[in-house]
C-alpha cells in the first residue's frame, strides 16, 4: 500500500463525487421538468434561465430550514436513518468502472475481484435506512412504510441477484472491469450478437440476456423505490411513508438518497448490460470498421469514455422518470405476487436457459 | 345486498401487462415531445406575459382621480363616492382651494383623498356616482404593498394613476 495509490484513489473520489452529486441535484430538476412536460405543464422555470438554478435554491432551502426533531422519536436511530439511506447508495459507486483510463490510471475507485457481490452486499444495506426511519419515527405511517419497504426489498433482491447470474455464466468473472472488457470484445450483453452477426448461438444468447436485462431493471426499480414500486412512500396512502416525520436536511438526505440510488442502479445496469463506458465509433481508416476509443488514445479519449458512461446513465435516468410519470402504483398484493410468482421464477428459469445455451450451442 | 361486479376477461397478452405498459409509455412520451417542441398550449407565464393588451374597455381596475386638460383636479370633494362606497374604502377630507384660485368661491377641493385598496372591491360605484367624472376605474390591477399603509392610495398616487382626462365632461363618453 503505497502513498501514490492512496493519493490517486483520493483524487478519483474527489473527481467522481462532485459529478455524481451534481447529477443527483440536476436529476431532481430533471424529474420535475420531465414530469411537468408529460403532464402538459412548463415545470419549474423561475430560478435562473429555464429554472436551472432551482437545485441550488432547493439545497439552500433544505439547509436553512429548522432541523426539527419530534419529541416522540427514538433520537439515535432517528438521526442515524437518513445517513444509512444515503451512504450505501454512494458507496456502491466505488466498484463501478466509470471510464477507461485517464493518464494511464484505470477509472474505477476500487477494482475488487468480487465486484458485483460487493454491489449487492452494500445495496442491501440501503433498506436499513428506510426500516430504521420507519421504526424510530414512532408513528403509524412511517412504520407501515418501513414494513412495506423491508418485505419489498427482500422480495426483489432475490430477483436482482438471480438476474445477473446469466451474465456471470457468459463472462465467467465477477470483476466489473472484466465484465466491461468482455462486452467490448464480444458485444454488449444486451446485444451479444454484435460484431458476429452470422453466429446463430449468439442470437440465441440474446434472448436470456434480454430477459435478464428486463428482470434486473424491474428489480432495480423496486430496490430504489421508484414509482411502480414506491409503496414505502405511497404519498396517497401513507402521507409520506417512512419519511413522514422528517424535515429539513434529514428529509433531504432521504430524498436525494433515492436519486443517488437511481444513479447507482443505472450505473450497474450500464456496466452489466449496456457496455459500461464503451461506445463503438465508426472509422474509415483502412476500410470501414468499428473503432475502440479508450484511454490509450489520450486524455480526450479518456474523458470521452467517462462522458459516454454518464450519458448512458442519463438516458436510464430519463427512463426511470418516464416510467414514474406513466405507470400507477401497484397494490401491495400485486407487488408481492409479481415479485415472487413472476419475476423470481423468470429469473430462475433464465439461469437454466442460459446454461443450456452455453452448454449445447457453440459460441 | 351484495353486488357482484363482473371482472373483465383479459386475453393472455393483456394479462402480460407489458404491451399495455408500452402503450402507456408511448402516450406519455408523445405528451413529452409535444411539450418539447412547443406544440402544447400551457398556462400564461404571468410576469412575462400579461393580459394587459387584451383587457376589455369595461375592465374595472384600480380607481383613480383624473385631472382635466388645464391640470385642475376634477374632484370637488362632494363626498358622494365616499357615501356610496360599499366597503367604505374611500376617505375624503374636503377643504378650500388655495387663495387666488379662480374657482375658490365656487367649488370645494379634496385636501386628502385616500382609497384603502385592501378594502376596495372594484365595484365601480364611485365612478358611476361621481357627478364630475373625476374618479375612474383604470386598468391597473397589480396593487401590492408590504404594509397596510402601503396599500392605501393617497391623493398623489391616485392622480398619478389617473393622469389627464381630455375632452368634455360627459358621463357616458367613450372613456366610460
Amino acid at each position: 500500500m503505497d502513498y501514490a495509490y492512496i493519493g490517486i484513489s483520493f483524487a478519483k473520489i474527489a473527481g467522481l463525487l462532485p459529478v455524481v452529486l451534481g447529477i443527483m441535484n440536476y436529476s431532481v430538476y430533471a424529474e420535475r421538468r420531465i414530469s411537468a412536460f408529460i403532464q402538459d405543464r412548463p415545470g419549474p422555470n423561475r430560478v435562473g434561465p429555464f429554472g436551472l438554478l432551482q437545485p441550488i435554491a432547493d439545497a439552500a432551502k433544505f439547509l436553512l430550514k429548522e432541523d426539527f426533531t419530534p419529541a416522540h422519536v427514538n433520537k439515535f436511530y432517528y438521526w442515524l436513518a437518513p445517513c444509512l439511506a444515503m451512504i450505501p447508495a454512494i458507496l456502491t459507486l466505488a466498484v463501478v468502472p466509470f471510464g477507461s483510463t485517464l493518464f494511464g490510471v484505470p477509472m474505477v475507485i476500487a477494482d475488487i475481484n468480487v465486484g458485483v457481490l460487493f454491489v449487492f452486499a452494500i445495496a442491501s444495506l440501503g433498506v436499513y435506512g428506510i426500516v430504521i426511519a420507519g421504526w424510530s419515527s414512532n408513528s403509524k405511517y412511517p412504520f407501515l412504510g418501513g414494513i412495506r419497504s423491508s418485505s419489498q426489498m427482500l422480495s426483489y433482491e432475490l430477483a436482482l441477484g438471480l438476474a445477473v447470474i446469466p451474465v456471470f455464466l457468459v463472462v465467467g468473472k465477477l470483476r466489473l472491469t472484466e465484465i466491461v472488457r468482455y462486452q467490448i470484445e464480444h458485444g454488449w450483453m444486451i446485444a451479444p450478437f454484435a460484431g458476429d452477426w452470422a453466429n446463430v448461438g449468439k442470437w440465441l444468447l440474446a434472448l436470456p440476456m434480454l430477459i435478464s436485462f428486463v428482470v434486473f431493471t424491474i428489480a432495480i426499480f423496486a430496490e430504489t423505490n421508484r414509482l411502480p414500486f414506491d409503496l414505502p412512500e405511497a404519498e396517497t396512502e401513507l402521507v409520506g411513508g417512512y419519511h413522514t416525520e422528517y424535515g429539513s436536511m434529514k428529509f433531504g438526505l432521504f430524498f436525494l438518497g433515492e436519486y443517488i440510488a437511481m444513479i447507482t442502479g443505472s450505473a450497474i445496469i450500464v456496466t452489466l448490460f449496456l457496455g459500461g463506458w464503451h461506445l463503438p465509433v465508426p472509422s474509415w481508416h483502412g476500410g470501414f470498421h468499428w473503432a475502440l476509443i479508450d484511454g490509450s488514445r489520450g486524455v480526450l479519449a479518456g474523458l470521452f469514455n467517462i462522458f459516454i458512461f454518464f450519458a448512458k446513465i442519463a438516458v436510464l435516468l430519463f427512463f426511470f422518470m418516464w416510467v414514474r410519470w406513466s405507470l400507477p402504483r401497484f397494490r401491495y398484493d400485486q407487488l408481492m405476487r409479481l415479485g415472487w410468482i413472476w419475476i423470481f421464477e423468470i429469473a430462475l428459469v433464465n439461469i437454466f436457459l442460459t446454461a443450456v445455451i452455453l452448454a449445447f450451442v457453440k459460441l | 345486498m351484495a353486488v357482484v361486479v363482473a371482472r373483465p376477461n383479459l386475453r393472455w397478452y393483456e394479462k402480460l401487462y407489458l404491451p399495455n405498459i408500452a402503450a402507456g409509455l408511448a402516450i406519455t412520451f408523445r405528451h413529452f415531445t409535444k411539450m418539447i417542441f412547443g406544440r402544447t398550449k400551457v398556462t400564461m407565464q404571468y410576469p412575462e406575459e400579461k393580459w394587459d393588451a387584451h383587457l376589455p374597455d369595461y375592465y374595472r381596475g384600480t380607481p383613480a382621480l383624473v385631472r382635466d386638460v388645464s391640470g385642475r383636479i376634477r374632484c370637488v370633494a362632494c363626498q358622494l363616492c365616499e357615501f356610496i362606497c360599499p366597503p367604505r374604502a374611500i376617505k375624503i377630507t374636503p377643504g378650500e382651494l388655495p387663495d387666488g384660485d379662480k374657482f375658490k368661491k365656487v367649488e370645494k377641493y379634496p385636501n386628502e383623498f385616500d382609497i384603502d385598496m385592501i378594502r376596495c372591491i372594484y365595484c365601480g360605484m364611485c365612478e358611476e356616482v361621481c357627478p364630475e367624472q373625476a374618479i375612474y376605474l383604470r386598468k391597473d390591477y397589480a396593487v401590492t404593498g408590504f404594509t397596510r399603509e402601503d396599500m392605501v392610495h393617497h391623493k398623489e398616487k391616485l392622480l398619478e394613476i389617473g393622469g389627464v382626462m381630455h375632452g368634455v365632461v360627459l358621463k357616458w363618453n367613450e372613456r366610460k
